[in-house]
């Protein structure tokens, strides 16, 4: 089922001759039906008044704030006037010294952070997919309470992670319920290895559940015949897992995944509140950052959001490009689900036109 | 019943019940530790020996702002949800139904921007801002958040979009309605479950949100619940005040959590919508 797929880069794109002939107008698939004819007849006009407007506030929000960031990270931070005394009112041009300086002595507290912002993404995706991917086969299997188990499942993803790092951090404290469980002394919330596993216990207990309820909606559409095939052809539970489970749910575990890396990329909110501000253990690019751009030194700020930018642009494409992963969903994977024949069927038009 | 059958529902419950014991149990802990009273606030006893409210009170009265705060976070977030569905309604019709050019690209580029690290125009926008006189304003915390929102929205919307039979809109269309007629009177009334869905998600994740909130604020007045909670004061300066915290944690929860079990099933066929599509 999976080699069925189309990769990702051989997505149809409109030949540069067919626009140039036909600007301005679309390029309709010549309908095999007068009923698909009329649906598409205008559509490239009336598509172009429907998602102007969201491009048009997205430009404004992400595109433009962009920009800025690549052009404020060229500048300096103001600094004290040595003629005057005083603080200058403008920021000096500095070219590309803030992301020079990363490779010198000032580049400590970066590189810190960025292998902070890789080790916590590493280790909590990992542990997020093994725990999530094992509820979603213990919530699949059981059949009285599952429901009940899915909305236990949606608590943590609803409690905002602000008020979950606060919870953890109460739970971390010193004299709180996790040194009484585990009998021992531990300043979770100090500087040190601990409060890293501190952070990592937090944010896998808020995302796992939802990586088991992705996977479980990659199981549900899983045939029971595949499995009793597989029991006939002597397989066991074990080699069931490998050979059917995992390839078959391969596509949604991956687009849960991907999502969970980039959210993992740009943690701030737990390790900020669970453990604080400018604390080496768990500082992340995201908390670098907002740190430099809330003590006003915007250009430094800038070049570390520049670089965590694309950070977690070079990791969506190695997903996408490596693992082929299919976020848009109107492209590979074909028929992988029942409802989906509309869009293959639009895509074939895709393909024609 | 043989033997290893029966082992085997056996140990699939225990699983169950450690699946939810793992979901809940944080968050019981912090609806027990709201409800102890101060004296017994490092009781680590599962039931609190004595329930007292002091916590509700205390995060309710005057001092910390907070009633302040939740309505700031319903106008942001409120905003932001209506502000994003109206844009994403139309979007993400065109992303399911229409064929046009560079729709693929159009749409892997919306995606994309869900993922984009907020720290990365925060920064900017901090600054611009700044220089604007925007800081502690309501649209300073809604316009970054569409960046987002929005995203999120179309996303979601266009899964449900697809996941609608064509044939009826065809069939209005047949009947005679023009395709605007068809998306009003057909499309939007059996998508509103859906938009329903999309608008409870979209607002979780707007309610949710932090970093651009602590960002754009710094008057306690303007502050929305998650931060104002993040910086209460405790009678100390050296103990955070956990009871309060913990009391006004659960305030800005169980709203969500009602939410969430009011429309489970809903909730979970539009996050899988997008994701597992």
């Amino acid at each position: 089922m999976a080699d069925t797929r189309t990769p990702t880069g051989t997505a149809p794109r409109p030949s540069g001759g067919a626009a140039g002939r036909r600007t301005g107008r679309p390029l309709a698939p010549v309908g095999r039906r007068a009923e698909a004819a009329r649906a598409t007849a205008g559509s490239g006009r009336m598509a172009a008044l429907l998602v102007s407007p969201t491009l048009l506030v997205l430009a404004i929000v992400v595109l433009y704030p962009t920009i800025m960031a690549l052009t404020e990270s060229l500048y300096g931070p103001k600094g004290l006037d040595p003629r005057t005394g005083f603080i200058r009112s403008t920021e000096p041009f500095v070219g590309l010294k803030n992301y020079a300086d990363i490779f010198g002595e000032a580049g400590g507290r970066f590189w810190n952070a960025f292998w902070n912002t890789t080790f916590f993404t590493g280790v909590t995706v990992a542990l997020e997919t093994v725990i999530g991917m094992a509820m979603a086969l213990i919530m699949h299997r059981a059949l009285k309470g599952r429901a009940l188990v899915r909305a236990a499942i949606l608590v943590p993803w609803a409690v905002p992670t602000a008020i979950s790092g606060l919870l953890w951090r109460w739970i971390f404290n010193s004299n709180g319920i996790a040194n009484g469980l585990l009998g021992r002394q531990i300043l979770w919330t100090t500087e040190g290895f601990h409060a890293k596993v501190a952070v990592i216990v937090a944010e896998v207990w808020k995302t796992a559940p939802f990586i088991g309820l992705l996977v479980l909606a990659g199981l549900q559409v899983i045939g029971k015949e595949v499995y009793e095939a597989a029991r006939l052809d002597g397989a066991g539970p074990l080699r069931q897992f490998w050979h059917i489970t995992l390839p078959l749910v391969k596509p949604a575990l991956l687009v849960a995944v991907l999502f969970r890396c980039m959210d993992a990329l740009r943690m701030f909110d737990l390790p900020y509140l669970l453990i604080g501000a400018q604390k080496n253990s768990v500082e992340t690019l995201s908390m670098l950052a907002q740190d430099e751009a809330s003590n006003v030194r915007f250009g430094p700020a800038s070049a570390y959001a520049v670089l965590l930018f694309l950070y977690v642009f070079l990791i969506a494409l190695a997903f996408v490009r490596l693992l082929g992963t299919d976020l848009v969903g109107d492209g590979g994977a074909g028929g992988r689900r029942g409802g989906r024949r509309g869009i293959v069927l639009s895509r074939r038009a895709e393909v024609t036109a | 019943m043989t033997g290893a059958a029966k082992w085997r529902h056996w140990l699939l419950y225990a699983g169950v019940a450690a699946v939810a014991a793992y979901c809940l149990a944080p968050f019981y802990w912090m609806l027990v530790s709201s409800l102890r009273p101060a004296s017994d606030l490092f009781d680590t006893s599962l039931v609190p020996s004595r329930v007292s409210f002091a916590n509700y009170r205390a995060v309710l009265g005057p001092s910390q702002g907070f009633p302040r705060a939740l309505l700031n976070s319903l106008t942001v977030a409120g905003v932001t949800t209506v502000l994003a569905l109206l844009l994403a309604t139309f979007t993400a019709y065109a992303m399911a139904r229409l064929e046009f050019r560079f729709k693929r690209l159009i749409l892997t580029l919306i995606i994309a921007t869900s993922m984009f690290p907020v720290v990365s125009i925060v920064v900017p926008l901090l600054k611009l801002f700044t220089g604007i006189g925007w800081i502690n304003t309501y649209q300073a915390m809604i316009v970054p958040s569409m960046s987002f929102a929005l995203p999120l929205a179309v996303w979601n919307l266009t899964a449900f979009f697809r996941q609608m039979p064509e044939e009826l809109e065809h069939a209005a269309m047949v009947d005679g309605c023009t395709r605007g007629q068809a998306f009003r009177k057909v499309v939007i009334p059996l998508a509103a479950p859906g938009i329903f869905t999309t608008a409870i998600i979209t607002f979780i994740a707007a309610w949710n949100e932090f970093l651009i909130a602590l960002s754009m604020t710094n008057k306690p007045a303007m502050q929305t619940a998650p931060v104002a909670i993040s910086k209460f004061t405790g009678a100390t300066t050296y103990e955070a005040p956990f009871g309060s915290q913990m009391a006004a944690g659960v305030l800005v929860t169980v709203p969500l959590v009602v939410m969430v079990l009011l429309f489970q099933r809903r909730i979970v066929a539009g996050l899988t919508a997008g994701a597992a599509k």
